[in-house]
């Protein structure tokens, strides 16, 4: 049985008070291990996204607790709770949030200079990292004139740069084509999934379910089934 | 240069339209600061350019005096007194007041006159032409080679000319330690020429110049001539009798402190909205950037640093600026007051500190209070 990365235990969100209170998640359990690509999908509005920032450390939960590799993320104060995502998490948003202003490559470098890493030192990795997904020959150039397909894998690089052990990837293919999405999620199956990283994946995109080695789904703020591999 | 400033200082040097325009807000902001503080800085040196050229250590005068050219006149036996009193070294007569000078086309020119002490010429200028002796011979004139000097027609010596229907020769061109206020020349003469030369009044001493024994004796020498009913002051004094009175009885400082202000508040409000709109089209990426893993200080640092690069940039810009445009108008206007002082720029300085301040603090206010959540629900 591969260790557990990620551990949710009975995760209550809710927004706003009153009347206009919301429940996103009404107690979920999770558990997703290392290894493994795991796909959360649902219609929208299911908390699906709202579950992706519980247990990556953004959205504080109201009840119930995340343990991220054995550390009980919500009990970390706020420095030291990004300081854990900085070291233990990669990020790709759904609309990549690249910098504009800056190359492909210092994009890449972000989480990298985040960690004090030297500015040359974090330029060299990002361009290995560049390499990685196939985008070294444009390190150069900014974001803005890469295509879709091209600006979600410089977020991917980003991503990896700082050797998560977690890949967290919200709607990865919402902003592409069909054909652009399916190599970009083949491309993460095939190169970035090892044994010691887990992907966590929220999806509504069918045409991906393929490269999941399981699948959860959200409905009404609760993990209502296993759509595919073993029992959650 | 460390990772995360250098990264701060590309996010914001690559945005060029927009740290050109936050840098031409600060630069014009800081132009303004420092020009309206030269120009009263250049105005409040030449008000006390004669106290300076004469170079006394301590001034008598009627208490009812503010500046030096607004001198009342004083009894003789004043300097008798002064030079009775313990510590004096010596004290000497002293005339400041105006003439009219005809000169060779028959045109009317002001100026000032001064009368030197006939036996030491105290006070007397450093010639760059002729000999100060030459100040006892007949109808001699000394004229300072100021910017106003050009207005006596650039005399040489030799160069005759009329004031108050006297002749007058020119002796000796000297060189002004400051130039004057008014834009009018000056002349120097001796203390009984003037009285010659000019209608008088019945007391006729506008200053008595006093030198002191020992810096010491200055406190007593004031008191023994407030005795008297009249007011001593160092050289330093009355210039900020001087400066004072400008200030804050001529409108002139409360005129150059409003637009000073107004140039801060421009500066401040332009700075501050392109500032501010510079991190609300950049707040999706620093949620990003939250989200990643980048603490709260590091953003602050980022975003201190940006603000700070402009603002220092901005006012090196400006006061380059300000330095070359009153350079340019003194080779075109000689005469044209104004002075950059460490003052002036050590006030510009702190108000773009003021500004770099504010606009920063309202960056960061939003960018602390952005959640990395609406980056997923974007």
């Amino acid at each position: 049985m591969p260790a557990a990365a990620v551990t949710a235990t009975q995760v209550v969100k809710w927004f706003g008070e009153g009347e206009a209170r919301t429940t996103a998640l009404r107690g979920v359990n999770l558990d997703a291990y290392f290894g493994e690509m795991l796909y959360i999908v649902g219609p929208s509005g299911s908390g699906k996204t709202t579950l992706l920032s519980v247990v990556s450390g953004i959205l504080r939960p109201n009840e119930g607790g995340v343990v991220v590799d054995g550390c009980d993320i919500w009990r970390l104060g706020t420095d030291k709770l990004a300081d854990f995502r900085l070291r233990k998490i990669g990020f790709v948003f759904q609309d990549f949030h690249l910098f504009p202003r800056l190359t492909t490559a210092e994009n890449v470098a972000i989480p990298l200079i985040l960690r004090r890493t030297h500015w040359d030192d974090a330029m060299a990795q990002a361009i290995k990292y560049l390499e990685v997904v196939g985008l070294h020959a444009r390190a150069d150039v900014p974001p803005v004139k890469l295509s879709g397909g091209e600006q979600q894998r410089v977020a991917i690089a980003r991503a990896i740069a700082g050797q998560p052990d977690i890949l967290i990837m919200d709607e990865p293919t919402a902003s592409l084509d069909g054909d652009t999405g399916h190599a970009i999620l083949g491309f993460v199956r095939e190169h970035l999934l090892t044994e010691q990283r887990c992907i966590l994946i929220v999806t509504h995109d069918s045409r991906i379910y393929e490269f999941a080695t399981r699948i959860l789904r959200m409905e009404d703020g609760r993990l209502m089934s296993v759509e595919k591999g073993r029992a959650a | 240069m460390n990772g995360i400033l250098r990264l701060a200082y590309k996010l914001l040097v690559n945005d060029r339209t927009k740290f050109a325009a936050l840098i031409v807000g600060i630069t014009f902001a800081v132009f303004l600061m420092v020009q309206m503080l030269s120009m009263f800085a250049g105005i409040l040196g030449r008000s006390s350019a004669t106290v300076l050229n004469i170079g006394a250590s301590m001034w008598v005068m009627d208490p009812g005096v503010q500046t030096v050219q607004s001198s009342i006149g004083m009894p003789d036996y004043v300097l008798d007194a002064v030079r009775s009193i313990q510590g004096v070294a010596f004290a000497v007569p002293f005339y400041s007041g105006g003439a009219l000078v005809k000169l060779a086309d028959g045109t009317y020119q002001s100026v000032t006159v001064l009368g030197l002490d006939d036996t030491s010429l105290f006070g007397r200028p450093p010639l760059v032409a002729g000999q100060i002796e030459d100040l006892y011979a007949e109808n001699a004139f000394v004229v300072l080679k100021d910017p106003e000097y050009r207005k006596l027609q650039n005399p040489g010596i030799g160069t005759e000319f009329q004031i108050n229907d006297h002749r007058g020769v020119v002796v000796g061109l000297a060189r002004a330690a400051s130039a004057g206020l008014f834009g009018i020349p000056t002349l120097y003469t001796t203390y009984s020429r003037v009285l010659q030369y000019l209608p008088t009044p019945r007391f006729t001493i506008s200053y008595v110049l006093v030198e002191p024994k020992s810096p010491a004796d200055v406190a007593h020498i004031k008191q023994d001539v407030e005795a008297l009913g009249y007011l001593a002051l160092t050289q330093e004094e009355f210039i900020d009798r001087i400066s004072t009175f400008y200030k804050y009885q001529t409108g002139v400082g409360t005129n150059i402190l409003i637009m000073t202000v107004m140039s801060f508040l421009v500066g401040l409000s332009v700075s501050a909205q392109t500032f501010y709109t510079f991190v609300l089209e950049n707040l999706e990426r620093f949620g990003a950037l939250k989200a990643i893993g980048t603490r709260s200080r590091d953003l602050i640092l980022m975003i201190l640093f940006q603000a700070a690069f402009t603002a220092l940039t901005g006012y090196g810009l400006g006061v380059g600026l300000c330095a070359l445009l009153i350079t340019a108008a003194k080779l075109r206007l000689p005469s044209y007051a104004s002075t950059i002082t460490y003052w002036n720029l050590a006030a510009a300085f702190v108000m773009v500190l003021v500004i770099a301040a504010v606009s920063s603090y309202m960056g960061v206010r939003k960018v602390l209070r952005v959640e990395p959540f609406d980056i997923f629900r974007s």
